[in-house]
């Protein structure tokens, strides 16, 4: 099992809240609507900036507030991983749960900048900015959660066990299916 | 080492007889709560389910349905609780918001395991209840195979002491815990101490749902004699509750002493180290002011607001909208008359719903407007306009400066 994710990093600073990545009204949105206002305040234009493979790279307190799948939102533009120097555990709970690999490194904003290109190892626990060349490692998650991740989060897990229709296996990989089985959390 | 609320509530679920921060548990979930959000898209059905006796499913964000999508997931939800035998079904006209409803019908009980997908599902954390916001798509697994893990946290503990005052509600004490103590995430808040015994469960419910304003993980209640009896005048017994063991090990003891506590507010952004004194806002002067909410919509909420407004007027320029926090709430307080002091002063009451709290229908803010609200949450942008600001207080002082058309300090304006 092996779950790297390497790519340009976005580099965003501290407390930056659900609703800064998914405001209320895109609720009423199609997911592929609902992701082009992903920091439709905090970076406008950034959804036209980003590419499929690109890392998102937060400070302190990412992703405090709302259920709502946010993570999953991430996905729908392609973005790689997540890497902050602080989760709020729900916020983290719903990468892993969409599958989308999340990093903890406690200095993150003064080793990386925007642009820069890094590669973050889930399984070894550590991290390289292949810009710069520095390095470091950070304590593990458990086997249990990078499975989750390994899996693609927790829905096509649900698939494998038997609770969800066999021809969905492959549909809900894809991330606009995805977010759409469960819906919507607040 | 003895173990604090949240590690003995674990620790039970996993017959372990201890847990510490940092161990990754799998645990069995008692109840787990489905919001109408999570069938407004595309819902699948699942194949089967874990135990449809440990379901609920609550129509709250959305309805009535504000838009077609929402409509749609009202029949797909109507659909799913049929196919599936969910008896806990509390569809518009027996609904409320899903931490109300929860309240109300012994959903969330003492030293038990409650998911919803609703952030705000701390809440229960006040009936000493581990209760956790989780995201749709862990709650839709949860659904099917009756399990989840948490990974836990070091444990930082409120010790209340004293008596507030009259005019302090659950609220202002948690604006100013959130004010002195900012963010914890990554942490489980405990509340507890001799100060509790005069705490209404109401108030402790206020604090609880705000844990996740200040990004905690669980946020749980010691278990008294308050907490039993409101328990038992809605008949829920036979629960074991989690008290802290006394040699427990916490991150950092935080005393509050409640007599030296006044009414707070917290200005727009967030509540974290964001607050002050009432009365030390000077003029601020307000297009809308808000009381509902799974924070703030409780009948409690409701009656303190009438007493405020019972013969006055909300000032000319000044919205003020009350959204019970359930069906239940609204037919209570229309029975004791705090609807009709209400609307009498101005208030425009709602349906009950999350509705104006999350920014998606009944009671959005336009640009440039000002907002005092009761409810959960302060982000820009949560409410509306992203050029709104939201100031956020307690049910009484939002009363009081919808009054005066200014953010004000609730002892100046009863009597």
């Amino acid at each position: 099992m092996s779950i790297v994710f390497s790519g340009k990093v976005w580099v965003f600073g501290d407390n930056l809240n659900t609703d800064d990545m998914y405001p209320g009204f895109a609720l009423k949105m199609d997911p592929a609507e609902a992701a082009k206002h992903i920091f439709y305040e905090v970076r406008p234009g950034w959804t036209d900036q980003v590419s499929p493979g690109d890392i998102v790279l937060a400070g302190k307190n990412f992703g405090l507030g709302s259920s709502r799948p946010v993570a999953a939102l991430f996905t729908v533009l392609g973005v790689a991983g997540l890497v902050a120097e602080e989760f709020n555990s729900l916020f983290f709970r719903n990468a892993v749960n969409t599958g989308l690999p999340a990093m903890t490194i406690p200095d993150d904003t003064r080793v990386f900048h925007e642009g820069d290109t890094g590669t973050f190892d889930l399984n070894a626990g550590t991290w390289r900015n292949d810009t710069t060349g520095a390095s470091g490692s950070v304590p593990k998650l458990p086997d249990l959660i990078l499975d989750i991740i390994e899996s693609g989060g927790v829905l096509p897990r649900l698939v494998a066990q038997g609770y969800l229709p066999d021809e969905l296996g492959d549909v809900l990989r894809s991330p606009t299916v995805a977010i759409r089985v469960a819906g919507s959390g607040a | 080492m003895g173990m604090t609320i949240i590690e003995k509530i674990l620790a039970r679920k996993v017959s372990c007889e201890a847990v510490s921060p940092g161990d990754t548990v799998v645990v069995d979930v008692d109840m787990t709560v489905l919001i109408d959000l999570q069938f407004a898209t595309m819902w699948i059905q699942p194949n089967r389910i874990h135990d449809p006796d440990k379901l609920a499913v609550v129509m709250d964000h959305a309805v009535p349905a504000p838009t077609i999508k929402d409509a749609a997931g009202g029949r797909q939800a109507r659909k799913f609780v049929a196919d599936f035998g969910i008896e806990r079904f509390y569809d518009v006209g027996r609904h409320g918001i899903c931490h109300q409803v929860v309240a109300e019908n012994g959903l969330a009980r003492p030293g038990e395991v409650l998911a919803c997908a609703d952030s705000h599902t701390c809440a229960a954390g006040a009936y000493n209840t581990a209760a956790r916001g989780l995201g749709p798509a862990e709650i839709y697994s949860i659904m099917c195979t009756g399990t989840t893990w948490f990974q836990v946290a070091p444990t930082v503990r409120y010790e209340f002491d004293g008596a507030k005052a009259d005019a302090v509600s659950g609220k202002d004490i948690f604006l100013h815990i959130a004010n002195e103590y900012g963010d914890a995430p990554n942490l489980n808040l405990e509340f507890g101490g001799p100060g509790l015994a005069g705490l209404p469960m109401h108030d402790r419910r206020t604090i609880a749902t705000q844990c996740a304003e200040v990004s905690a993980d669980f946020g749980t209640f010691e278990p008294d004699d308050v907490l039993e009896s409101f328990l038992a005048k809605r008949g829920i017994t036979g629960y074991e509750a989690a008290a802290p063991d006394s040699d427990a090990a916490y991150q950092e003891v935080r005393p509050v002493d409640l007599s030296k506590l006044e009414p707070y507010v917290a200005r727009p952004g967030t509540v974290s180290r964001n607050g002050l004194p009432v009365s030390r806002l000077d003029g601020q002067k307000v297009d809308q002011a808000f009381i509902g909410s799974c924070a703030n919509g409780q009948l409690e909420d409701l009656q303190i607001a009438a007493e405020v407004l019972r013969g006055k007027t909300v000032a000319p320029g000044v919205r003020l909208l009350v959204t019970p926090a359930s069906q239940a709430v609204y037919r209570e307080a229309m029975r004791l008359g705090y609807l009709q002091d209400l609307a009498d002063a101005g208030a425009v009451i709602t349906n009950s719903t999350c509705g104006a709290c999350f920014g998606y229908h009944m009671g959005v803010l336009g640009p440039n407007e000002v907002c005092i609200t009761s409810s959960t949450r302060n982000f820009t942008g949560r409410m509306g306009s992203t050029e709104a600001e939201i100031f956020m207080a307690s049910p009484a002082t939002v009363a009081a400066s919808a009054i005066t058309g200014y953010i004000t300090d609730p002892r100046y304006v009863t009597a």
